[in-house]
């Protein structure tokens, strides 16, 4: 077991963890934070992104101990049913999630680009959410539930 | 039944019930689920394609510190399958393994890496059999088949149909045409993989909560396998992360969690990893088809001859039906006079196939929709005239006897035709970039139960509490596509209550009354009628009882929003429910939904293919094509949906734009492909899905006939909206480059190649050209209903 340090919402946090524990089991399991999901636990389709530092990251293949001292955000981080973020609202109000497996994902992937860039182009939208798969929707609602949260479109 | 929506709230773009839930992180999925004292369940599954099992040698694994239960095939003996005439599988291997990923055994420990550990340790020991890959092989081979013995050899289902007189409406033929086609099979792909966990609940009872769409099946067949009566078992249908038909069969691990809870007392969890999804599969059948149609010189079908193969898998799953549906619903698009349909399902050692989006049909309409389009240069006539020149009517019945009611079609071709600038532009746009057009229908829900029974397919209940509050209860499973929210808008219209305000309670079999299952696009129809049943029964129960109330004649009191009308007072929901439950009780509720026995014909096959109604769809696709490279891309797709009325316009969209997605990774690049009985790539790194950089500008057109006995009017778009887009795309890159592209997915290599067989002077196509060496035994002769138009 290694001792880890972690701030998770806001919260730090200290864990014990076995050294191949990864990030998303960690989150999970452990912090029992399950807005963040498994879909191949291979790094291949987006479903576990979680923001490390800001940064969209996979978080099936990071190791829990190379986040030690890390700012970690998950979607429990950024709002809730009463206080939502302004990507949930407008993901509900366009549609942009069918059976909501990708979305906690989706919507961080979405939140880490407006940190970045507050008025991005549709092509910048669709660049950023490239790794994030939605098998329900064919992502136009998405790309739509994103726009209409740019800073000129509030 | 029908109602008309008078509030507006039946017809506007609402969120999802679910949305904040859903965003926030809230919904908790089957993997989301945790008891303490939970066991970590791992199967072991097949590493030969065809063997028989001599021996499982599980002491070593028994012996691993943290293991609790151990499952083998002889410990779940009786045979299952989804449908009655294929009860061919085993929760375990019992005897033999047909398929690579096929399972064995089942283990359950502490700690999954105990479990994974204790299945290393599980010795089988195989003897290997002769294994078949390929429908000719299938065919061909008499050793050993992969199902029983004797001369039905691989061979599942065979089906031969003839309706009218076939010959003659050749003879009357003033053009004859043939075409190969092969659908390559691929994979559903929901994010969500598959999973279920057993507990033994405090009264003893088994409670098995699964990511499933058919809860209701999964109870029959948890009670069939492990051998106990439906009131001991619980099933509980989680949120689902993704469908689309693969959640509709019901699979290993769903037994063996629910037989494990009972063995080691503890509450047990397995989730497929992603590779063990496409192990599951129940994907998309590959299909090779033969379609051979006469025309007279204007272009009207005056018989049509379709025989499809279909390469079934390792098991029959819900393939009868599959197969079925590769001939049946050729005749609700286009007036046919006289059709014949052979097909057979065979056996191969792969991952079984089973029902995906428009189920059995995608394959059919894609060989169809590209031979129309053949057969009208073949006449001098654009693709839309010839079309126009065969569409059914509404309100007739089909020469294989099923029955067409509302049918948007006309108005769904028009729109496409028109808003894309379909006829100016085919065939001036510039090499390289062409434009195709298709048309589809499907279902909205399956008018048979897949169980033979009397009683009702969907069956809602409501109840109203002291506060007003109201709870819609259905078994409807909500796979992403929306019932739920469908339930609370289509009660919500019928008392006059925002349907955010209601509470849904879903896919519970202690819970909830019966719903067959989210599969076929049944639910709107279906559960969406019964709903309304039972809610029209409490708006009368409660209007009456205001109007005793006030002492005034019922006709002067109706439902607002929120309010109950009577003159000019307005009573709160509240209070007008408070004053009903005094005057009659308890405000409970039901409402059921049979389909009417009248929509199907009376021969061996009549029971796949009929509905209580047909959506209808129109597409057209602006394609570019790149001769160097053979890429092929979709610029814009126009979608033009009959959805009979949009309950939810938002979410009618989203099924649209959706099915397109689909629509374009199956035509573009999805294929579920084997090197000899091994999968190609079981990940979604090598199965690659559209991702949102493929994915072009969707102009969903949303046309409403009205159905007359739709909830509200309203049919389906959950499958339909998926099935002309495939030979729209097809079609487009003929008109980009003049190639013919009789097989998909469209892969760069098939397009260099048409292009390569267009440049030595041939034809410029790419596809198969023989069918197996099979004779169909003679068709079952079925007389037209006089009604239909015949030869």
């Amino acid at each position: 077991m290694e001792p880890v340090t972690l701030t998770v919402n806001g919260a730090t946090r200290r864990l014990f963890v076995p050294p191949q524990r990864t990030l998303l089991e960690t989150v999970r399991e452990d912090l029992g934070l399950t807005g963040t999901k498994h879909g191949c636990e291979l790094g291949e389709c987006g479903a576990c992104t979680v923001l490390i530092d800001g940064v969209p990251i996979l978080s099936c293949l990071t190791l829990t101990v190379n986040a030690t001292d890390c700012e970690i955000v998950t979607i429990e981080g950024i709002g809730s049913m009463t206080e939502p973020h302004p990507l949930q609202r407008s993901f509900g109000e366009h549609g942009a999630a069918q059976c909501g497996y990708c979305t906690p994902a989706m919507i961080l992937t979405a939140k880490a680009l407006l940190d970045r860039d507050p008025n991005p182009s549709e092509e910048t939208i669709a660049e950023a959410i490239a790794g994030n798969m939605c098998r329900c929707t064919g992502y136009l609602s998405i790309l739509s539930a994103v726009a209409a949260v740019t800073e000129e479109n509030q | 039944m029908r109602s008309e929506p008078h509030l507006g709230i039946v017809g506007r773009a609402a969120p999802r019930v679910d949305a904040l839930a859903q965003a926030t992180g809230r919904v908790k999925y089957l993997d989301d689920l945790s008891y303490s004292g939970m066991l970590h369940g791992k199967i072991l599954r097949s590493t030969e394609a065809h063997a028989r099992i001599v021996a499982v040698d599980t002491s070593a694994a028994k012996a691993l510190p943290g293991v609790h239960g151990i499952l083998t095939g002889e410990d779940l003996p009786v045979a299952f399958g989804l449908l009655p005439v294929s009860q061919d599988e085993h929760a375990l291997a019992v005897d033999k393994v047909r398929h690579i990923g096929d399972p064995i055994a089942a283990v359950a420990a502490e700690h999954p890496d105990i479990a994974q550990r204790a299945m290393e340790l599980i010795e089988v020991t195989y003897e290997s059999l002769p294994v078949v890959t390929t429908m000719t092989e299938a065919v061909e081979t008499t050793e050993e088949p992969i199902h029983g013995d004797g001369p039905r050899n691989n061979r599942d289902r065979e089906i031969s149909l003839e309706f009218g007189d076939v010959d003659a409406g050749f003879d009357i033929a003033y053009h004859i045409r043939e075409d190969v086609f092969f659908y390559q099979g691929n994979n559903h792909a929901a994010l969500e993989a598959h999973g279920a966990l057993g507990v033994v609940e405090d009264d003893g009872r088994l409670h098995v909560f699964s990511s499933t769409q058919v809860p209701h099946y999964l109870h029959r067949i948890l009670a069939k396998v492990l051998e106990m009566p439906e009131s001991r078992i619980r099933v509980t249908a989680t949120p689902t992360g993704g469908g689309f038909g693969a959640k509709t069969d019901v699979f290993s691990h769903e037994l063996v969690a629910g037989q494990m809870a009972l063995i080691t007392g503890r509450p047990v969890k397995f989730v497929l990893t992603r590779e063990e999804v496409f192990y599951a599969h129940r994907g998309r059948h590959p299909v090779l088809m033969w379609v051979k149609t006469g025309f007279t010189s204007d272009g009207r079908i005056t018989a049509m001859s379709f025989r499809t193969f279909i390469d079934g898998g390792a098991y029959g799953s819900y393939g009868a039906a599959s197969l079925l549906y590769t001939g049946q619903l050729q005749t609700i698009t286009y007036r046919i006079p006289a059709y014949r349909f052979e097909g057979v399902r065979l056996f191969t050692n792969k991952p079984a196939c089973g029902p995906k989006r428009g189920h059995g049909t995608p394959q059919p309409r894609f060989g169809l929709e590209v031979h129309l389009d053949k057969a009208a240069d073949d006449l001098g006539l654009d693709p839309v005239t010839i079309r126009k020149r065969n569409l059914v009517s509404p309100n007739t019945v089909t020469v294989n006897h099923l029955r067409i009611t509302s049918c948007g079609l006309t108005e769904c071709i028009d729109r496409v035709v028109a808003d894309s600038g379909y006829l100016d532009k085919r065939r001036h746009l510039p090499q390289g970039h062409g434009i195709g057009f298709a048309i589809g229908a499907y279902m909205s829900g399956a008018g048979l139960p897949i169980y033979f029974n009397d009683m009702p397919q969907s069956e809602v209940m409501i109840k109203v509490d002291r506060g007003g509050g109201v709870t819609v209860y259905s078994m409807a499973a909500d796979c992403g596509q929306g019932s739920t929210t469908m339930l609370a808008t289509v009660v919500g219209e019928a008392l006059g209550l925002d349907p955010s305000d209601l509470v849904v309670i879903t896919a519970d079999t202690d819970l909830t009354p019966v719903d067959l299952g989210s599969y076929s696009s049944r639910v709107t129809f279906m559960a969406g009628n019964a709903a309304l049943e039972a809610a029209l029964k409490l708006t009368d129960l409660v209007l009456t009882a205001i109007a005793d109330e006030l002492d005034i004649d019922q006709d002067a009191v109706e439902i607002g929003h929120g309010v109950v009308v009577a003159g000019d007072r307005e009573i709160p929901w509240a209070e007008a429910a408070r004053i009903a439950e005094a005057r009659w009780g308890l405000l409970v509720t039901t409402g059921t939904y049979k389909p009417p026995k009248d929509i199907k014909g009376d021969y061996r096959g009549a029971g796949v293919g009929p509905s209580p109604a047909y959506s209808y769809s129109a597409c057209v696709a602006d394609v570019k094509c790149d001769p160097e490279t053979g890429h092929v891309s979709v610029e814009r797709v126009w979608l033009a949906h009959d959805v009979g009325r949009a309950i939810n316009p938002l979410l009618v969209r989203g099924q649209i734009e959706g099915s397109v997605h689909m629509a374009l990774g199956e035509v573009l690049m999805e294929e579920q492909t084997f090197r000899g009985a091994l999968h190609s790539g079981p990940s979604l790194l090598d199965y690659k899905i559209p991702t949102v950089l493929e994915m072009p500008r969707v102009e969903s057109i949303i046309v409403e006939s009205i159905d007359a006995e739709g909830p509200f009017g309203a049919k389906e778009v959950g499958q339909g909206p998926l099935l002309p887009v495939i030979p729209a795309v097809v079609n487009a890159v003929h008109d980009a480059l003049g190639i013919r592209l009789d097989a998909i997915p469209l892969r760069p290599d098939k397009v260099l190649a048409a292009l390569d067989d267009l440049e030595r002077g041939g034809p410029g196509r790419y596809g198969p050209t023989d069918l197996p060496d099979y004779t169909f035994r003679s068709p079952l002769r079925v007389d037209p209903p006089p009604e239909a138009v015949t030869v």
